[in-house]
């Protein structure tokens, strides 16, 4: 019996477990590692900061989330900040700043 | 089951067994240093576990792992210096932990909080003073390396600014003399513990540049060169003249280009130097940046694989190794000094973090982080010697730092 291709690209999707904000599960787990990692780098693996700013929510509980995504996205002009764009998409970075806000899993 | 019976079944049972207990040995044996009752320290050193507040002590010469030392708090971005007799090492941590390890015993000797947020340090010439940079509260505090007990702190408050400013680039020099760069308000300032080391005498450079990011002083200890991230050219500051000022290299460097996303900071404190020729990483540009001594002029640019991060000359002069940023951090590419040519590039594995060469280069190990792996590699070959197992590995120093200035 022949699937139909779209039958089995739906199967697939179904069976990937989807939160809420409709990042997979494995996604979030993959972005977690990278804003402790890389971002760290300058943020701190504690997100504590360095040369870059503080992370922590405690930091972040004045910063609206739109423009925390800007930066994330597009960086900071007169800072090292550097846009991420070609690497997060923006649902990525979304699902980073509503963690930061609420305080980073490790 | 008869007696005689039973000793076969047990006999059959070791043999079979045997072979086993001795393959596992075997395979400790591999990583695992065989324990000596009196040794040297000149060929041990640490690599830095950077997510698990611990550091792994290595012996260079049998390439194997003594001891992993835990109970360092925040390593990511650790770093370390060497007592004179090459025995202890004071690793600065990033949560503002100073440790004080023994690499012959593996314990820790002794350990502060000296800050909220630091960066790194230095020691005196003559070993007596460990200076430590710190990010919050921004400045530079000196401890008795003996015991640790704090004797000065300088807060690097800037009269332009009116604020305090992280601390970055602290190396140390000739006659117990340091100089570190203020990152928030482009300042150099002179440390000198050479007459009363709890009240040192401080000598501040102004305006020397947008945004110091970090900096090196040559093995000489002569010239201590900032890098700017603000704007393009370094600063130097000449130690045997310092009433000359604070001059500004490389000007022309980059002008009116368009520079590359940085996703990570390169590091300068490692000097590559050969000859009469610098080789410091460009900033925003893929490419590695030839300056020549005398005259701080651009001599030439050695497009590279990306960002370089640590440009590293082994201890010959005749090859440098170069690491890079995100997303090019799985390579690292040799280039030959005397042709200005990459020679061999080779793929580690993503995330390569840090290199070290044994006191006279014949190895270099390169932390994977990624891969929880430290590669040994022979720099005349570039073959790989061996790899060891050690979590998340980012800084490598060799105890030979000890005797040498800026590392």
């Amino acid at each position: 019996m022949k699937t139909h291709p779209w039958l089995t690209i739906l199967f697939f999707c179904c069976a990937l477990p989807v939160q809420a904000d409709g990042l997979s599960a494995a996604r979030q787990q993959e972005l977690t590692r990278f804003v402790r990692q890389e971002c760290g780098f300058c943020h701190g693996l504690r997100l504590t900061g360095g040369l870059g700013s503080s992370l922590t929510a405690e930091a972040l509980k004045d910063k609206p989330a739109e423009a925390l995504i800007a930066t994330i996205l597009y960086g900071r002009t007169g800072s090292a900040m550097p846009g991420w764009a070609p690497y997060l998409s923006e649902a990525d970075t979304q699902w980073i700043v509503g963690a930061l806000l609420k305080g980073f899993p490790e | 089951m008869t007696s005689r019976k039973l000793l076969l079944t047990l006999l059959a049972g070791i043999v079979l067994v045997l072979p086993a207990l001795v393959t596992h040995a075997d395979e400790r044996h591999a990583n695992e240093c065989q324990a000596k009752v009196v040794r040297g320290s000149g060929d041990l050193g640490l690599i830095i576990e950077r997510a698990r507040g611990s550091i792994q002590l290595v012996d260079t010469t049998q390439r194997c792992l003594l001891q992993r030392v835990e109970g360092l708090g925040d390593t990511s971005h650790a770093s370390a210096v060497f007592s004179r007799d090459a025995r202890y090492a004071f690793v600065f941590g990033r949560d503002g932990g100073l440790t004080k390890v023994d690499l012959l015993t593996g314990k820790i000797v002794k350990r502060v909080m000296q800050s909220g947020n630091s960066i790194g340090g230095a020691i005196s010439q003559d070993g007596r003073w460990i200076a430590a940079a710190n990010y919050v509260p921004g400045g530079v505090k000196i401890f008795d390396s003996e015991t640790l007990e704090q004797i000065a702190d300088i807060p690097a408050y800037s009269e332009e600014t009116k604020a305090l400013s992280r601390v970055v680039g602290l190396e140390d020099s000739f006659g117990n003399r340091f100089a570190f760069s203020l990152f928030d308000a482009g300042e150099i300032w002179l440390m000198d513990l050479s007459e009363d080391p709890r009240n040192p005498k401080l000598t501040k450079f102004k305006n020397i540049g947008n945004q110091p990011y970090d900096a090196l002083i040559t093995g000489d200890g002569r010239w201590y060169v900032a890098g700017l991230y603000g704007e393009d050219g370094v600063a130097v500051l000449d130690m045997w003249h310092p009433e000359r000022g604070v001059k500004r290299a490389l000007p022309e460097y980059g002008k009116g280009e368009q520079k590359l996303p940085v996703y990570k900071m390169p590091h300068l404190e490692t000097w590559a130097a050969s000859g009469n020729l610098a080789f410091i990483p460009g900033v925003g540009r893929h490419e590695v940046v030839l300056v020549d001594l005398a005259t701080w002029k651009l001599v030439d640019r050695i497009p590279v694989a990306g960002q370089p991060v640590f440009v590293m000359s082994d201890p010959t002069g005749r090859h440098l190794w170069v690491n890079f940023a995100f997303p090019d951090y799985d390579t690292v590419q040799i280039i030959d000094v005397e042709s200005r040519q990459i020679i061999h590039t080779m793929k580690p594995g993503k995330a390569v973090l840090h290199m070290e060469f044994s006191p006279r280069g014949e190895q270099v190990w390169i932390s994977v982080r990624d891969a929880n792996r430290v590669d040994i590699y022979d720099t005349e070959t570039f073959k790989k010697l061996g790899e060891l197992p050690v979590d998340a590995p980012s800084g490598i120093f060799f105890s030979s730092r000890a005797h040498r200035f800026g590392l």
